[in-house]
């Protein structure tokens, strides 16, 4: 049976800036999953881990952040807590019996590059792979 | 302040699983300092109830509620608010909210979501310490300000014992040997001849040791 996961990315502003200038059909172009749903934040400091949790009770399947690379956060720390933010959700999923590669965090340069596509990429495969999430009716 | 600690989700969601509708309830005391139990922590247990009983295949109805504490009568009151939109509450304050809610409400189920661990203070950004062991019997004002009750593993009250290695405990090389810096810090304030001082015997009848403690001020009683 075929199966296009929900995903939905969250992603800093400064991080996603130009790749987002392309525009949905020029990031499609480029290889970018249609079934991966961009929310943008304002940094990734800015990430809480309810947003998290929210999205995955909205119903995705996986969900990643893409923020800036921990030393170089135009905020200072804001991407070093969305990192951890993200851990805290890792470990939530682990409680609850839900594979915690379900969630991850991206770290990369800001600018048009090619790593933005290769994250969409990499987390369709993985959570194509890996099925339905468990709170939508998967099994694990 | 009084420290805790979120429970695992899944340890949370078994308590509730048969609840229909559940209140997840904040205190902003202090376990909103420590960011255990506070507005944002009840937004996130919240989410994690949902989440957990939808793998299970259960519904049920979460709402989220903060009481400025759960620590006094008047303050757990405010609970009538949710009158009828509940049959189970999580409690996410210390293990006092707890029972205070199981005391003052007879008819009502809760649960806790935290591991109540300590009294203690923030000594690093996200980082507590038992600071205080509650004793009721303070001797602080023989010790530098510094606990022995709390901070000495084997709470001592006469110097260190032959597990103190260059400060550090001989249970781990992380926790300091409080008496290393009880001994420290009177040097420095010049009062070091009090070590010479033999601590009496203890009266552990204030500690714990003779069942449950109460505090009763006449002043403020009427």
């Amino acid at each position: 049976m075929s199966f296009t996961p929900n995903i939905q990315a969250f992603c800093c502003h400064y991080t996603s800036q130009q790749s987002l200038a392309e525009g949905k059909e020029g990031l499609s172009q480029d290889g970018m999953p249609a079934n991966v749903t961009i929310n943008r934040m304002v940094c990734g400091g800015k990430l809480q881990v309810s947003s998290l949790l929210k999205a995955f009770e909205d119903g995705a399947d996986g969900v990643y952040v893409v923020a800036c690379p921990p030393d170089k956060c135009h905020n200072v720390k804001g991407s070093e807590r969305a990192g951890k933010r993200t851990a805290a959700v890792k470990k939530a999923l682990t409680e609850l019996g839900v594979e915690a590669e379900r969630v991850e965090m991206y770290h990369m340069e800001r600018g048009l590059h090619p790593e933005f596509i290769v994250a969409a990429r990499e987390m369709n495969k993985r959570i194509t792979d890996l099925g339905p999430c468990p709170f939508n009716g998967g099994s694990k | 302040m009084i420290v805790a600690e979120r429970k695992p989700a899944d340890e949370v969601v078994a308590m509730v699983q048969d609840a229909k509708k559940i209140l997840v309830l904040g205190c902003r005391g202090c376990v909103t300092v420590c960011s255990a139990g506070g507005e944002r922590e009840v937004e996130i247990m919240a989410s994690l109830i949902r989440l957990g009983l939808k793998k299970l295949g259960k519904k049920a109805k979460v709402i989220e509620g903060t009481l400025v504490r759960q620590c006094d009568k008047e303050y757990i009151d405010g609970i009538d608010q949710w009158k009828g939109k509940y049959d189970a509450i999580v409690s996410m304050a210390c293990g006092v909210g707890v029972n205070f809610i199981a005391n003052l409400r007879s008819k009502d189920r809760v649960f806790p979501a935290l591991n109540t661990t300590f009294f203690g203070g923030s000594t690093d950004q996200g980082v507590w310490s038992e600071q205080c062991a509650g004793c009721g019997d303070c001797v602080l004002h023989l010790t530098g300000g510094l606990c022995p009750m709390a901070r000495c593993a084997k709470s001592l009250m006469n110097g260190p014992c032959g597990g103190s290695v260059d400060g550090r405990c001989e249970i781990h090389q992380d926790v300091e040997c409080i008496w290393q810096s009880i001994h420290d810090r009177l040097g420095r304030l010049d009062s070091q001849d009090s070590m010479n001082n033999i601590a009496p015997i203890r009266d552990w009848s204030h500690g714990g040791h003779g069942g449950p403690r109460t505090s009763q001020r006449d002043d403020l009683t009427v």
